[in-house]
């Protein structure tokens, strides 16, 4: 059951997701207490695990800040949806193997506690409070590759034989 | 085939005779710089998966510089490890407490930037080394660890963005009025995923201090990088600067290269500006916005921290008082040394204001000079977002030098021309 939590925001940056005065950590349990904490104080308690954040365009802008997406991950988001997403945090995803779903007027289509389905072999989205299936581009194919081997570094091992 | 110079760096980096806007490529990377926020962990991922090296400890420069001097136990602990890696890896360019700086600031003031080269960095405003005719991207901590261990990362190379600055600047109007003027137009993520290339006559007036307040704040627009081509001022900031390889390739555009957009400046129009939370795009002329009471003057940062910077400040506040809270940040030791040399820091003394050792602090709202809930700070800063320098009820307007010290003196939005 994952629940969407929709801000009707656009260009909601990296200060916003996990603020500045918490980066004297890399800690990811850390970071997850306070994701979105300067956006919405209530996020994390609302939060179940799996449960999706939706909104406009430009999502992650600002610093190169990993914490971010590791913010997002340790307070279990299964997905962002956004109409668009800043080019940092975008590959910051799928570096670490979070996968960010690009869906021009999400915000129209997806109303706040909608339970929803993803499915990312196919680019659907199963909208069950409103019975509707939206549809999304998948992410190219050697963007795949890296989420598929877990992330940039997995990837790189793999492909580059870092150990030798 | 016609190619922008960001096309020319990138083709070369890829040992590609040509790439275009588009192509996914492996880029070579020619420099990395490693600061005390993301590399820390970028270290910790390399060292779990057991690929704990450095593909070139010449390669690389170290400066701790966001929370430094240390604020706290936990940001402590960061310097630790980062200061114990750059040792354990003979990192030949780190710059402990002393020598550190603002990275983007220091990189350039110590000779480790040159054209043509592709340069990363685990900070988004690592697009500031592109007014050095190089490709300059900031990347996460995956991306920065994935550069340290194989030197090599993906890019799709970028459409490119033209810029053209006319006319001369106006006395009082800065470069960081020009970039506010662009950001204002084309919105914060107006070039996302672009490179943004600034061109024209306006820019053989401005110094590469100057120059570099522009290409730092191409990331407020969302671009990939900012890039000025190669001119005499370039070749006269580096000569006898760079460190290690002193020779380099200099790319430029070809004149029928493709680009997606052109916008023109007319910078003679131009008029000091303060952008207004919590966007860098809510830029106003002063004419229109002169009056409203601070609580907070701030002049350093990445953005405007350089010696050019301070003197426009310093030229505003010289024999008079500020009425708020005022922060002087030298973004280096240099600059901090030079700054008492010129007679800047009696100036700063006597106007009432305190200065900092080189840190970004409270640009990031780290430390040194956080707002409290409701308050307003004018700042010569490159971000303006919810909670930015503090609380998140806090206030951010982004300016140049000249206006954040004219504001200072009367606490308040102040047009700085009133004092030239």
């Amino acid at each position: 059951m994952a629940k969407a939590h929709v801000y009707k925001r656009d260009h909601i940056n990296t200060d916003e997701i996990i603020p500045a005065r918490y980066l004297n950590t890399d800690d990811a349990a850390e970071l997850g207490k306070h994701c979105l904490e300067d956006l919405d104080p209530d996020f994390v308690k609302k939060c179940r695990p799996g449960d999706v954040i939706v909104a406009g365009d430009d999502f992650g802008c600002g610093s190169s800040r990993e914490h971010a997406v590791w913010a997002i991950q340790a307070a279990q988001v299964g997905a962002v949806i956004a109409h668009s997403f800043a080019r940092i945090f975008y590959r910051n995803c799928i570096n670490g193997g979070f996968y960010p779903i690009e869906l021009p007027g999400a915000l129209e289509k997806i109303r706040d506690g909608d339970v929803l389905e993803i499915d990312y072999q196919n680019g659907t989205i199963h909208n069950k409070t409103q019975g509707q299936i939206i549809r999304f581009t998948p992410l190219p194919d050697f963007a795949l590759d890296i989420i598929k081997d877990g992330g940039l570094l997995e990837h790189i091992k793999k492909t580059m034989k870092l150990n030798a | 085939m016609a190619m922008t110079i960001t096309e020319k760096i990138l083709a070369r980096a890829a040992g590609k005779p040509a790439v275009k806007a588009g192509d996914l490529i492996n880029a070579r990377i020619d420099m990395i710089m490693c600061h005390d926020v993301t590399t820390p962990p970028a270290i910790s991922m390399l060292k779990k998966r057991g690929i704990d090296r450095v593909f070139d400890p010449d390669k690389i420069v170290v400066t701790p510089d966001h929370f430094q001097p240390a604020k706290d136990i936990p940001s402590a602990e960061l310097h630790k490890r980062l200061d114990r890696w750059a040792r354990e890896k003979k990192i030949r360019y780190y710059y402990p407490l002393g020598r550190a700086g603002v990275c983007h600031a220091l990189l350039p003031e110590q000779g480790h930037i040159r054209p043509g080269e592709v340069i990363v960095g685990g900070d988004s405003h690592t697009c500031t080394y592109g007014a050095f005719a190089a490709f300059s991207t900031g990347i996460g901590s995956t991306d920065l660890a994935a550069a340290i261990a194989s030197g090599v990362l993906w890019f799709k190379v970028p459409a490119s963005m033209k810029f053209v600055l006319n006319g001369t600047l106006p006395d009082g109007v800065c470069s960081k009025d020009v970039i506010l003027e662009i950001i204002r137009r084309i919105g914060t993520d107006g070039a996302l995923y672009r490179a943004m290339e600034f061109v024209g006559p306006a820019l053989k007036q401005m110094s590469m201090e100057a120059r570099m307040t522009i290409t730092n704040m191409a990331i407020e627009a969302g671009a990939k990088s900012g890039v000025i081509g190669f001119d005499e001022t370039v070749r006269a900031y580096l000569d006898g600067r760079l460190k290690g390889k002193t020779d380099y390739i200099v790319f430029e555009s070809d004149a029928d290269a493709e680009y997606i957009s052109t916008e023109v400046i007319d910078c003679s129009s131009l008029e000091p500006m303060a952008a207004f939370p919590h966007l860098p795009s809510n830029g106003k002329p002063i004419s229109e916005c002169a009056g409203l009471p601070m609580d907070q003057a701030y002049i350093g940062s990445c953005t405007n921290g350089r010696m050019e910077d301070l003197r426009l400040a310093a030229g505003v506040m010289k024999g008079r008082k500020v009425k708020i809270r005022t922060i002087i940040v030298p973004a280096t030791p240099q600059i901090w040394k030079q700054m008492l040399d010129e007679g800047l820091a009696e100036i700063f003394y006597e106007a009432g204001c305190v200065i900092s050792a080189p840190t970004c602090g409270a640009c990031l709202g780290g430390f040194m000079g956080i707002l409290a809930e409701g308050e307003r700070c004018i700042s010569t800063t490159n971000r303006n977002f919810v909670g930015r320098m503090g609380h998140p009820k806090s206030e951010v307007y982004l300016a140049g030098p000249a206006l954040a010290a004219a504001s200072a003196v009367e606490g308040k939005l102040t047009d700085p021309r009133r004092f030239l």
